[in-house]
């Protein structure tokens, strides 16, 4: 009887998490035929083939790049927010947050009229006689986009992290004669491990699955994985590639998920999730 | 009356009787309580008719919608898709019923094929008699009897008469790298393989799989210099001077042309895809009858007067060009004459042989 809390959860999990993976694989294992429906490996076969392997390869490069750059952006921002230096924090996590309260279609939308040739960044560009920029409908847009859209995913739990940490380890550390970028490399960092990883995670996943931000901001011609599966269902009506691609898809992530649970190491009940 | 019932519930007598419902029992009156919920919610709508259309992108003049409803009382539901197959895929899915959809000729007759539209009653759409005969009995639904044209036109390519030197008067253009990134190409299926296919010098209905690859591989190699695959982004883009060519419906024109004086549209010599849009019910249609009520709407000359001077596109009715203001209604890219269409052709559903456009669809977008 203690379990039965647990009951609509249960139901819940059970329609909407193992009965559509159950149809995904069910359709990625098979084939229509003419006389119904097989068993076949067809589906995984053609994803094996070098044009959509590259789409793959192209998905986790350009993912990686905006996890990246988002890590590079978001660790220094993080520190400034969890530290003393700035009275204000609250502002900054104010100024993050704020644009996620806007439709996240309607912020990619914008990036079009901003970047396009006559858009604002060229009419600023071509103001002070600098070389106008065409970066719309390229692979530099579509990160751009993904690092605009997820970069508070890679903050938020940083920051969350951060600011956990003992201030009197960080003192210690300076009364035993370390520099602060001795601190910083050997003290902060190694602590902060956690807040990294669940970032990179936070990132990475919706990085390597969108379609939206490539379809807006790559034009329709940088197919990315996301965009490959989109249109086996809704273009092409083919929904066994359709799931063969979903399932790839769930591997690489599970893998990518794996190999981060390793650097994760011991502290894991400091992550977030 | 929700006071009640959330002191009711606090009642500790209540809440008695809730623990002694046992697991499946309370598992049972979940569910229930959730059919009850739903029941509710989708009760709302029923009380009032309704109809669900399903229209193309920036396809009707919005207003003539709500004068619809006040007319004639029925609730509409408006919700649009970027290119026939989204809307095929969605209605051949099921799951949504629709009341009003406007497929082009060859998805009609896949549709038809299919079983997926239902016969309209002509009677019920009286204003059906407006449209001008040339417009009626073609291949795709040749008795009219699941169809009544909603737009015709022709495929083409816009350009911006100063960012483009050359005459534009072949297909060729398209493939030209001094406009590298200046190409805008349409991001639906078999209108962009047609244009290969017509530059080939093949028809745009061959079923020929090497033909067919040859178009693939033509597209593919034309890739580099496509600065984007859009439908509905297309005319902004041109008015806003970001591209010099767009491969484009006809009707998209008359909107452009007017915005940005610039612009000038062609009809390649190789030929063009003549296209009809057309209005048809769905056989899952909740309300067959407020449909027929919306489609004999659409077609009364005021209306679709009103209609045409918003969208640009070429209307079948006569009557109503004649009321359309002269720079649309004598502008040949919008309303081509006999000569035009010589080598016009116009699309069939190409049955098994579409698995291999959907195949060479797939490797150009990925390439």
């Amino acid at each position: 009887m203690k379990r039965s809390p647990l009951i609509p959860y249960l139901i819940w999990m059970v329609l909407f998490t193992v009965v559509p993976m159950v149809l995904v694989l069910y359709y990625a294992f098979t084939v229509p035929t003419e006389s119904g429906v097989t068993w076949s490996l067809q589906n995984f076969a053609r994803f094996f083939e070098p044009i959509y392997l590259r789409v793959l390869g192209r998905s986790i490069r350009l993912a990686v790049i905006s996890t990246a750059l988002c890590l590079i952006l978001g660790y220094p921002a993080a520190m400034v927010m969890a530290g003393n230096a700035f009275k204000r924090k609250h502002v900054i996590m104010l100024l993050f947050v704020v644009p996620m309260w806007m439709n996240f279609l309607l912020r990619t939308y914008a990036w079009l009229t901003i970047l396009e040739r006559n858009g604002f960044i060229n009419a600023l560009l071509s103001f002070f006689d600098l070389p106008r920029l065409n970066i719309l409908y390229t692979n530099s847009a579509v990160v751009l986009g993904m690092v605009y859209n997820f970069l508070p995913f890679m903050v938020l739990p940083i920051y969350s992290v951060l600011s956990k940490i003992d201030k009197g380890v960080v003192e210690a550390a300076g009364d035993l004669g370390a520099n602060p970028f001795q601190v910083f490399m050997r003290v902060i960092l190694p602590l902060s491990l956690p807040g990294v990883v669940s970032g990179i995670t936070m990132v990475f996943m919706p990085a390597m699955t969108t379609f939206v931000i490539s379809r807006l901001l790559g034009g329709g011609q940088f197919t990315l994985i996301g965009n490959l599966i989109e249109q086996q269902f809704l273009v092409v009506g083919d929904w066994g590639f359709g799931s063969a691609i979903s399932v790839v898809m769930i591997v690489v992530i599970l893998l990518s998920m794996a190999i981060m649970s390793f650097f994760e190491g011991e502290e894991k009940d400091v992550a977030l999730w | 009356m929700y006071k009640g019932f959330s002191k009711a519930c606090l009642e500790p007598k209540y809440m008695k009787g809730v623990k002694s419902l046992g697991r499946i029992g309370k598992a049972a009156a979940l569910f229930v309580a959730l059919v009850l919920l739903t029941a509710g919610l989708s009760g709302c709508t029923r009380d009032k008719p309704t109809i669900y259309v399903y229209n193309w992108g920036d396809y009707i003049d919005e207003s003539i919608l709500e004068e619809f409803e006040k007319e004639t009382k029925i609730k509409v539901v408006y919700d649009t898709y970027a290119t026939n197959e989204d809307m095929y895929v969605k209605i051949k899915a099921g799951g949504s019923a629709y009341d009003v959809i406007f497929p082009s000729d060859y998805m009609l007759t896949r549709m038809i094929e299919e079983d997926l539209v239902q016969k309209l009653d002509l009677s019920k759409i009286p204003n059906w008699k407006y449209i001008e005969k040339r417009h009626l009995g073609w291949d795709y639904d040749p008795a009219n009897e699941y169809s009544l044209p909603y737009y015709w036109g022709t495929v083409g390519i816009l350009y911006n008469t100063i960012m483009v030197g050359d005459p534009v008067d072949s297909w060729d253009i398209l493939w030209n790298p001094k406009y590298e990134k200046e190409i805008l190409m349409l991001d639906s299926q078999r209108d962009s393989i047609a244009v290969a296919l017509l530059r080939l010098g093949y028809s745009i209905n061959t079923l020929d799989e090497n033909e067919l690859a040859e178009a693939g591989e033509l597209l593919k190699e034309q890739k580099p210099l496509v600065l984007a695959y859009v439908v509905d982004e297309s005319q902004d883009k041109m008015i806003a001077g970001e591209a010099a060519m767009a491969v484009v419906w006809s009707g998209e024109v008359t909107v452009a042309k007017s915005q940005n004086p610039d612009l000038a549209f062609a009809i390649p010599q190789e030929g063009t895809n003549l296209w009809f849009d057309v209005m048809a019910v769905p056989k899952n249609a909740k309300n067959p009858e407020g449909a027929m009520a919306f489609i004999n709407f659409m077609l009364d000359p005021e209306i679709a007067y009103r209609n045409a001077d918003y969208t640009g596109y070429a209307v079948t009715h006569e009557s109503v060009r004649s009321m359309i203001r002269p720079e649309i209604s004598e502008d040949r890219s919008v309303y081509p004459e006999e000569e035009d269409l010589v080598n016009a052709e116009v699309f069939v559903n190409l049955g098994q042989t579409l698995s291999i456009y959907d195949r060479i669809w797939t490797e150009v977008k990925a390439h």
